[in-house]
């Protein structure tokens, strides 16, 4: 870990209500050490933006089982870059297509990462996009 | 114990087991559950005198019906197979329906896209990339007498996963029905309505509890007169277990609901025996085969004992747990997708020992995405297979006295009375959930299960043993995002063609009437959808009188 913690939202766009596996990334990362804020289920991507800009934090990580990634990712990046925040890093989990992850990826979410993940696997990601930003 | 076997049981201990272990160790130090709670080595006949026998168990289709709610239990009646389906629009899910029912599945489940359980039309903003996805896109009446078009409801039941808009999508039910000439008298089925595990586990909620729990209340008083046939809630543990609670608590929390509703409608004034006969349940099944079973009997004696000791019920219909079963979407995988369909029978042979009286089995690719028809079927078939080729049907409650089992279904029942009784303490059901005691509880399982399952220690096949390079995955269900569009022009048409002064009219009349606490909602919900009064007008109006509840975050 460097001298200053990173910060991470958790945030769970849209209308969906799965929140196990969020939470328990939350928590996780916290455990890691990483400081981690959590936004509570049915979160606007607008919503979840002004807080990403207001608790200065270094990742964004998307959570949604329901199926409205395609739409409700690329919007949170967009936004992100709207208000001068294009160095947040956006990653998502959840219930996502294989075929739908390069798409994604085009539109600027940095990672995917699907069930059955492990808590290292996203410190890896974490670690490694850190020294890379 | 009987003493002499206590004393031989000792003796083998010493002799046989120590010995062997002492050469060859056994593959665990601790043996557990799927619940993390310990297994024995070996279960020896405990407690069972006959007076013991009489009071924990006696006879299926008797209290406390821990052997089951019907004397002859499958030997009369199989369970209803009822698989929960819908995606797209009401067109496209209508034809999933009459598919399923060509196949010999039993009732219909439907399931609801998020904006219709969150009460906004297809076409509000905070729709956007929901519409169809999770199930099918409710607005008006219109896309409900599509989606049972050609289906007699007098001959189906159906089950309806809906819980905040519980009321108007009843409703639109009965509408539909009069339409088909169906009188609500002979309408059978059931509507999920169970609001507050939605605070701690769905996340499906709109209202805060006081409203709901009028909402809820209203339901009941109206079904009891108008639709004596209808189970007017499904009072759910399964997603409390989805979301990482274990066997005990999931039964524990659910009962802990179902006290709470009983609580609430007996205070408006409703007599226990006139709505208790219509409470349902709805649990989940996991892989672990004999503790699954164990659960689902104590379950049963816990309601029972509740219903006629706490409420005085004396129906013996008011004492029983009657109950849907869902095998369980969070044990399922996406890696070697494939396994997936074993975990399901063994889940679904729970469901059928544990004495179900209707059961979904999920499909192979159910962590990747809705299942595909085929992928259906062959759940479908796995009942099938479990109901005319298993012979476990042929006997009621057929692992009754194995000394594990019942060890198991006293120690649940134990475990479930202690949280019963910590909740009653924080002053029952709806301060535990503001409080956040229920969530943390749950949360601490889930997370102590998945760091198990990331340290090796559960092992989970795929997962974190047996790993295999794969192939991409089958071909997937994938919901046309025009699905929204489509919706959308339908809802505007529909709008263009109603009575606009007599919606109007109609919807003042609800809010006025929500304004009254001594006003059933019911009839007048039912005058709104009548006059295709949209979902989410209707959801709207009852949030500016009733407010919206906000989550109680707990990590």
């Amino acid at each position: 870990m460097t001298a200053t913690k990173t910060r991470i939202l958790i945030a769970k766009p849209g209308l969906d209500g799965h929140d196990r596996g969020a939470k328990f990334i939350a928590r996780a990362l916290r455990d890691e050490g990483y400081e981690v804020i959590y936004t509570g289920i049915r979160q606007s991507p607008e919503a979840i933006v002004q807080t990403a800009i207001q608790e200065d934090v270094d990742f964004v990580g998307l959570s949604l089982l329901s199926g409205a990634h395609n739409e409700l990712f690329p919007r949170v990046v967009d936004l992100l870059a709207a208000n001068g925040a294009e160095d947040i890093i956006v990653f998502g989990g959840g219930i996502i297509p294989e075929e739908d992850i390069p798409s994604l990826k085009d539109k600027g979410v940095a990672a995917i990462f699907g069930p059955g993940t492990t808590t290292k696997q996203i410190v890896e990601f974490l670690e490694s996009a850190r020294e890379g930003s | 114990m009987p003493e002499e076997i206590e004393k031989q049981k000792e003796e083998w201990e010493r002799e046989a087991v120590e010995a062997l272990i002492s050469r060859h160790p056994e593959r665990r130090s601790e043996f557990v559950t799927g619940s993390d709670k310990p297994v024995d080595r070996l279960y020896l006949p405990e407690g069972f005198s006959e007076a013991e026998y009489l009071e924990k168990l006696g006879f299926p289709g008797q209290y406390p019906y821990t052997r089951g709610v019907h004397p002859t239990m499958y030997r009369g009646r199989l369970w209803t197979m009822r698989q929960y389906a819908g995606f797209a629009t009401a067109e496209e899910s209508n034809r999933r329906y009459r598919y399923l029912l060509e196949q010999g599945q039993t009732g219909l489940s439907v399931a609801f896209d998020l904006p219709t359980q969150i009460g906004y039309d297809s076409d509000d903003p905070r729709a956007e990339g929901e519409v169809g996805k999770v199930g099918v896109a409710i607005d008006t009446l219109k896309d409900l007498e599509i989606l049972f078009d050609g289906i007699p409801l007098d001959k189906i039941s159906t089950s309806m996963t809906i819980n905040a808009p519980a009321a108007i999508l009843l409703a639109m039910y009965i509408a539909v029905a009069e339409k088909q000439g169906v009188g609500k008298e002979k309408l059978r089925g059931t509507i999920q309505n169970d609001i507050l595990k939605e605070y701690v586990a769905r996340g499906t909620y709109i209202f805060p509890p006081e409203p709901s729990m009028r909402l809820i209340t209203d339901i009941f008083a109206y079904c009891s007169g108008e639709v004596p046939l209808w189970n007017t809630i499904s009072i759910s543990g399964y997603h409390i277990r989805e979301a990482g609670s274990d066997a005990s608590q999931e039964v524990a929390f659910t009962l802990a609901n179902g006290i709470e509703y009983v609580r609430a409608a007996v205070k408006a004034g409703l007599d226990v025996d006139d709505f208790a006969g219509r409470l349902s349940f709805f649990f989940n099944a996991h892989n672990d085969l004999l503790e699954e079973v164990a659960k689902f009997r104590a379950a049963r004696r816990i309601w029972a004992r509740i219903m006629k000791e706490r409420f005085q019920a004396t129906k013996p219909k008011s004492t029983m747990l009657r109950f849907h079963t869902q095998t369980g979407g969070s044990t399922l995988t996406a890696q070697q997708p494939d396994n997936n369909i074993v975990r399901v029978a063994i889940q679904a042979l729970a469901a059928v020992l544990g004495g179900t009286q209707s059961l979904h089995t999920n499909s192979r690719e159910e962590a990747l995405a809705l299942p595909a028809e085929e992928s259906v079927r062959l759940s479908l078939r796995t009942q099938q297979i479990l109901a005319y080729e298993s012979g476990v049907t042929s006997t009621v409650d057929p692992l009754a006295g194995s000394y594990c089992l019942e060890a198991l279904t006293d120690r649940i029942e134990l475990e479930v009375w202690q949280y019963i009784d910590r909740i009653e303490a924080l002053g029952g059901m709806i301060p535990s959930i503001l409080k956040g005691y229920v969530q943390k509880q749950i949360q601490e399982s889930a997370f102590r299960t998945q760091k198990d399952i990331e340290r090796g220690e559960r092992v989970v096949v795929g997962i974190n043993k047996f790993q295999m390079e794969e192939k991409k995955p089958q071909e997937l269900l994938r919901v046309d995002p025009a699905v929204r569009q489509l919706q959308i022009e339908k809802l505007s048409r529909v709008k263009a063609k109603r009575d606009a002064s007599r919606v109007q009219d109609a919807l003042e009349k609800l809010q006025e009437g929500a304004k009254r606490k001594s006003v059933n909602l019911l009839p007048l919900i039912l005058e709104a959808v009548k006059e295709y009064a949209t979902l989410g007008e209707i959801c709207q109006l009852l949030r500016e009188e009733f407010g919206e509840h906000r989550e109680t975050i707990v990590l």
